[in-house]
């Protein structure tokens, strides 16, 4: 089995956000990066654990700079074989989407690997777009994944309740909460990691339709509204006659 | 035209189709042209009822095979029927659906794609602008689509589905269909409430529970107020509440008008996933909890006295309206 998984590297959720003087940019001073979390705990663990299981190969893949490196070594030392990073800025899912899916084209992967969304842009894009460019299926939001023989058999997510679908591979998944759990990367596997391939691609041509133009902070909170606890008839007054929500 | 996916699993119209149909309509209304909806599936209930959210036009693509919405399926017969309308802008709802076809679609028909959007979008010649919340809602950012054709996927309470006019009657198309790869083996549906990302009340409650026997007083709190109880994740991870109530970064983001947090101390991963609320109640017995700062009313008290009187207070509410 040939699996890929695509990492990405994003601002820490505690990082506080700003940007430049125009808005035009986000600012990364200061900022703390990682992995995106559901790429790290849920999509490359349970590839590593499926590859453990049943031999093959498990290669990560970014899109970025080759600052990013730290973020793609921390995912060899968690399990993943091999690297890829298409040495390009991550401008927007469209583009991301199109240079991983000009790399896998050739490759024949069995199963590719993302997270739900990036903590960033909260777009949830690249894996239905990147499925696109293979036409291959896309399942989104999967919760558990077992493989036997060349079928899957996958749980997901959906608006109140959880749907098990079957799907032939070659196939992409993105990967929620329940798929795996979160592994720490040991002494052994950062050690094994710094021998392991990182191999470095050119990006190819690509156009981009859509990309922020301006940032900005949301409106700061008028502060809170206190309400005595004795006086909860008070509290549902303000809630429907003031914010209107009941 | 602007052409609007309405979701309708198992025939029925879900409350994202209504949204994302009154926000079509605002968006065909600013760029002065037609707005249509489409519907998918051989079962789909009522789908003339759209035209009272904006839609002039209804469609449906009546197959059996389209039920079971494996997404490189409705993402060609999506696509084709946005080529054959001539649609220049497609709205979908930001949904376990949505999200799988959004990107599909973008790809397919060459166009921008910008997803969870919640504000409408400023035209500007043949660019649209349009706002979503960015970074776990610390930021906001605008988007520009300058493609000819746009895609944009439409987060939920993201606006009210506005019943404004009439029904139409329901246009089929007649679109190929072609083989999908997945197969729905099972859904399972958690019954009782509507889904926490659809609510528009949320109470939900953390370690200052103390124990899972003490939830009755949340639940008739959410039963008074008609809402969807929730979590924070150390009560889902000691299995205190059930794993789809937790919100939360590593949970689900949600993003009612209300939402009430009882015995939470507002952590950030916390907060990436309730943040966007429109109106926020926090009750903690600390002062110094984080959450305050976050929320728009604070109550300071024990919540074991404070929740039953909020009961009581929404009950004697409720009966007087
Ligand atoms: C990578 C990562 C991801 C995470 N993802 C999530 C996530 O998705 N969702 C999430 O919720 N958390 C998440 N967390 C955990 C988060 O950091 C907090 O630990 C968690 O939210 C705390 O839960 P809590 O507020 O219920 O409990 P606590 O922090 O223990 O807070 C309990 C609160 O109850 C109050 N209280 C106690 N007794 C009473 C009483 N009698 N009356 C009134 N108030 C009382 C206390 O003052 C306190 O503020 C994540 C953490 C990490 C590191
Ligand atoms: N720059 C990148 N390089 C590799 N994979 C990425 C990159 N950006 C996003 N991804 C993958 O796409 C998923 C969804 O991202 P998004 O569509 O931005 O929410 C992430 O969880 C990653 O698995």
């Amino acid at each position: 089995m040939k699996f890929l998984v695509c990492i990405s590297q994003t601002p820490d959720t505690t990082a506080k956000i700003s940007f430049n003087a125009d808005g035009t940019a986000f600012n990364p001073a200061g900022v703390q990066f990682i992995m995106n979390p559901y790429d790290e705990w849920y999509a490359l663990v349970r590839a590593c654990e499926l590859k453990e299981a049943l031999g093959g190969t498990v290669v990560a893949i970014n899109v970025g700079p080759a600052t990013n490196e730290t973020t793609i070594r921390k995912a060899l030392a968690i399990g993943a074989d091999e690297a890829v990073r298409i040495d390009a800025e991550p401008h927007s899912s469209a583009y991301v989407a199109s240079q991983i899916g000009a790399y896998a084209k050739a490759e024949n992967f069995d199963l590719i690997f993302l997270g739900k969304e990036t903590i960033d842009y909260n777009g949830s894009e690249v894996g239905s777009m990147l499925a696109e460019h293979l036409d291959l299926p896309f399942i989104s939001y999967a919760s558990k994944l077992e493989l036997n023989g060349n079928m899957a058999t996958v749980e997901r997510e959906i608006e109140g309740g959880v749907q098990v679908l079957e799907v032939e591979l070659p196939a992409v998944v993105s990967a929620a909460k329940g798929m795996a759990e979160q592994r720490i990367p040991n002494m052994r596997g950062i050690m094994m990691a710094r021998s392991k391939p990182l191999k470095v691609v050119q990006p190819v041509e690509s156009t981009d339709h859509a990309g922020v133009t301006r940032f900005e902070l949301p409106p700061a909170k008028a502060g809170v509204k206190l309400v005595d606890p004795e006086q909860m008839d008070e509290l549902v007054r303000l809630l429907h006659e003031e914010a209107k929500v009941i | 035209m602007v052409l609007i996916y309405a979701e309708s699993p198992n025939g029925q119209l879900k409350k994202a189709a209504l949204e994302a149909v009154t926000y079509g309509k605002h968006v065909a209304d600013m760029l002065g042209v037609e707005c249509a909806a489409i519907t998918l599936g051989n079962n789909v209930t009522d789908a003339g009822s759209l035209g009272k959210y904006g839609a002039a036009r209804v469609f449906n693509v009546n197959s059996s095979n389209l039920n079971d919405l494996d997404s490189q399926v409705t993402a060609a017969v999506l696509a084709n029927a946005a080529k054959n309308l001539n649609a220049s802008v497609i709205v979908l709802s930001h949904t376990s659906t949505g999200k799988s076809i959004a990107g599909r679609l973008a790809v397919r028909l060459d166009a921008g794609l910008v997803s969870g959007v919640n504000a409408l979008p400023e035209s500007n010649g043949d660019t649209l602008l349009v706002k979503k919340s960015v970074f776990s809602g610390k930021a906001i950012a605008t988007y520009a689509i300058n493609s000819p054709v746009k895609v944009l996927s439409l987060m939920g309470n993201a606006l009210r589905p506005e019943a404004t006019g009439a029904p139409v009657s329901v246009e089929t198309l007649d679109i190929a269909i072609p083989a999908g790869k997945v197969r729905v083996k099972e859904t399972k549906t958690i019954d009782g409430r509507v889904p926490l990302p659809e609510a528009e009340v949320v109470v939900s409650a953390g370690r200052g529970m103390k124990d899972p026997s003490n939830w009755g007083i949340v639940e008739e709190l959410a039963e008074a107020l008609d809402a969807t109880t929730a979590c924070s994740r150390p009560v889902a991870d000691s299995n205190w509440r059930p794993h789809h109530e937790h919100v939360g970064q590593t949970g689900i983001a949600i993003r009612p008008n209300l939402y009430i947090a009882i015995g939470i101390s507002g952590a950030i991963q916390h907060l990436a996933g309730v943040n966007n609320s429109k109106v926020i109640v926090v009750i903690n017995k600390d002062t110094e909890a984080p959450f305050f700062k976050a929320a728009d009313y604070g109550v300071v008290g024990d919540l074991f006295d404070v929740v039953p009187r909020l009961t009581e207070a929404v009950r004697k509410f409720k009966a007087s309206t």
